[in-house]
């Protein structure tokens, strides 16, 4: 019997399983293709002030090995996600939820947080410092050590005593300086990485595909960049990593574990397979047997060093 | 929704880069006209969404035309490939609102879903006339079958190379109908929609990625607010849509 639990800044989880935010929005369309309580946490869709409509279509476009989004952050707003999708998601998911917390400034960031982890449902903020989709802020603050470990500060002084997970953009010159950035101003831990910002051109009308020009590119042609940046935070800070980017199967999670990640998010794979947190999280204890381990924490920075 | 794995029974030209794929496997989730189904191709990380124009217990035909890379390797496959598919995608036509004499106005390829249409409708016994628009003959599909389910079918040519050269709409005016569905580019719709003196439901495309509502990626404004064209439409009625 392997042992897949895994724990997060002292929050448990059953396995290291979790739907990235934004891909699984607050669970509703998977709960009725498999019991939710199998994963290990659900990472819901990221969460601002105010309600937002996104962007204007199109929003997906394909590439090769992964896809383009540039949804920019649509959600109901805070208030009403706590008052209506939090009641709702505890109907189908009674484990530990992480939160996703936009925001486009400061100020948003903590009050978000603040609400959020009233909830006790909320078990792990997850800072989304990092969006590409959305102009003024976003990704803005993910994109300097400073300005990232300004909202860290605002957002551990209201979080209580909610583990904060700044989820990091991949769109810097050295993703270890934003990471060291943020330990030094609290945080306790990571989520790495959002998506990478790209582009597709449409050879008929010769202008972008996306109607915001830009979109993130994720699934598994990221996975490689994950896995490294990933590798290197682990290397450079001591908190709990949550590998993401790319992991369409249960030796990709294993492999994101090696990395230095103590727990792994799936997020596109959700949509080309529904079934495919239930199908890795199945198949987790099979990889483990062949790679030798009873606990599948004993895999977490197993690449290191040596 | 469920993922069942197809087999290709046959595949033919229908039209210029148009494919008829008449596929067999688990039609089960398939309830409504409308409804459509997202196919899984070897190589490609995204499904490609189709409309469903006809389907039986353990058969379903699609109509697709070809537009890029995904289509034109679905294009190439042989009879007897298998497909992974998620079956049973959206919400399609609500023919409660029909009344007796519906009016059915297809673009393109949005004759497809009106083709499911029109036999769920015909089999409820409704007057059915139907309307299709393509660009010229070379794109036409579906008249006979449609002429075969008992409805009145006039077509349509831009460049009046086949049936009555103009649009839809230039007939509408002179038809008596108790509602009107369509399915065609989004400029038709809308002047399906605006000249429509009744209720009217209208199918909707958008880029997406999931198909069953999880990524948002295919969000529209409307008079409700946002709405995924995959899990709340593809099916939207007229007052919903923002133009």
């Amino acid at each position: 019997m392997v042992d897949l639990s895994v724990e997060l800044a002292g929050v448990k989880l059953k396995n290291p399983i979790i739907p990235a935010s934004g891909t699984f929005g607050y669970g509703e369309e998977f709960a009725w293709l498999y019991d939710l309580n199998i994963l290990g946490s659900l990472s819901f869709k990221g969460t601002t002030n105010q309600p937002r409509p996104g962007n204007p279509q199109p929003r997906i476009a394909e590439t090769p090995g992964g896809m383009l989004n540039a949804v920019g952050l649509q959600n109901p707003g805070v208030d009403a996600v706590i008052e209506t999708e939090l009641p709702r998601l505890a109907e189908v998911f009674q484990g530990p939820v992480i939160a996703n917390v936009g925001g486009f400034s400061e100020e948003e960031f903590a009050e978000n947080c603040r609400k959020l982890a009233e909830c006790p449902q909320v078990a792990i903020l997850e800072v989304n410092i990092s969006c590409p989709n959305v102009h003024a802020g976003g990704a803005n603050f993910g994109s300097s050590p400073e300005s990232a470990a300004a909202v860290t500060r605002a957002v551990k002084a209201a979080a209580g005593d909610k583990p904060v997970f700044m989820k990091l953009s991949p769109n810097v010159g050295d993703i270890r300086a934003v990471a060291l950035a943020c330990a030094d101003a609290g945080a306790d831990g990571f989520c790495l990485i959002n998506t990478l910002l790209g582009m597709r051109i449409d050879l008929n009308t010769r202008r972008p595909v996306l109607a915001n020009r830009t979109g993130g590119l994720s699934g598994p042609a990221i996975f490689p960049v994950a896995l490294r940046m990933v590798y290197d935070v682990y290397e450079a800070v001591k908190l709990p990593i949550i590998g993401c980017g790319g992991v369409s199967s249960a030796r990709d999670a294993a492999e994101m574990m090696l990395a230095g990640a103590s727990a792994v998010e799936v997020g596109a794979a959700n949509l080309r397979d529904p079934w495919a947190c239930k199908t890795i999280i199945e198949e987790l204890p099979g990889v483990c047997k062949a790679l030798g381990v009873d606990k599948i924490s004993d895999l977490t920075g197993g690449a290191h060093g040596g | 929704m469920t993922q069942e794995t197809f087999r290709i029974v046959h595949q033919t030209l229908a039209a210029e880069d148009t494919y008829r794929l008449e596929l067999e496997g688990n039609t089960g989730e398939l309830r409504v006209p409308g409804q459509f189904v997202n196919v899984a191709l070897p190589g490609k990380f995204l499904r490609r969404p189709f409309c469903v124009c006809s389907w039986d217990e353990g058969t379903m035909t699609l109509l697709y035309k070809v537009v890029g890379e995904g289509t034109r390797q679905l294009s190439a496959l042989t009879e007897g490939t298998r497909l992974d598919v998620l079956v049973g995608l959206g919400n399609g036509f609500d023919t409660r609102d029909s009344g007796g004499a519906p009016l059915l106005c297809g673009g393109g390829l949005g004759a497809a879903p009106m083709y499911a249409l029109c036999r769920a409708l015909r089999a409820e016994g409704r007057d059915v006339t139907v309307l299709l628009g393509f660009n010229t003959a070379s794109e036409i599909v579906l008249e006979e079958e449609f002429a075969r389910l008992g409805a009145k079918l006039t077509l349509f040519t831009l460049d009046g190379s086949a049936g009555r050269r103009g649009f839809v709409t230039d007939l509408m005016p002179d038809l008596h109908y108790s509602y009107v569905y369509s399915c065609g580019p989004m400029p038709m719709m809308r002047a399906v929609s605006d000249a429509a003196v009744t209720g009217a439901q209208l199918s909707l495309e958008a880029r997406m990625a999931c198909g069953f509502g999880a990524c948002v990626g295919c969000t529209i404004q409307t008079a409700h607010g946002p709405r995924r064209v995959c899990a709340d439409g593809p099916v939207f009625r007229k007052e919903e849509i923002l133009w």
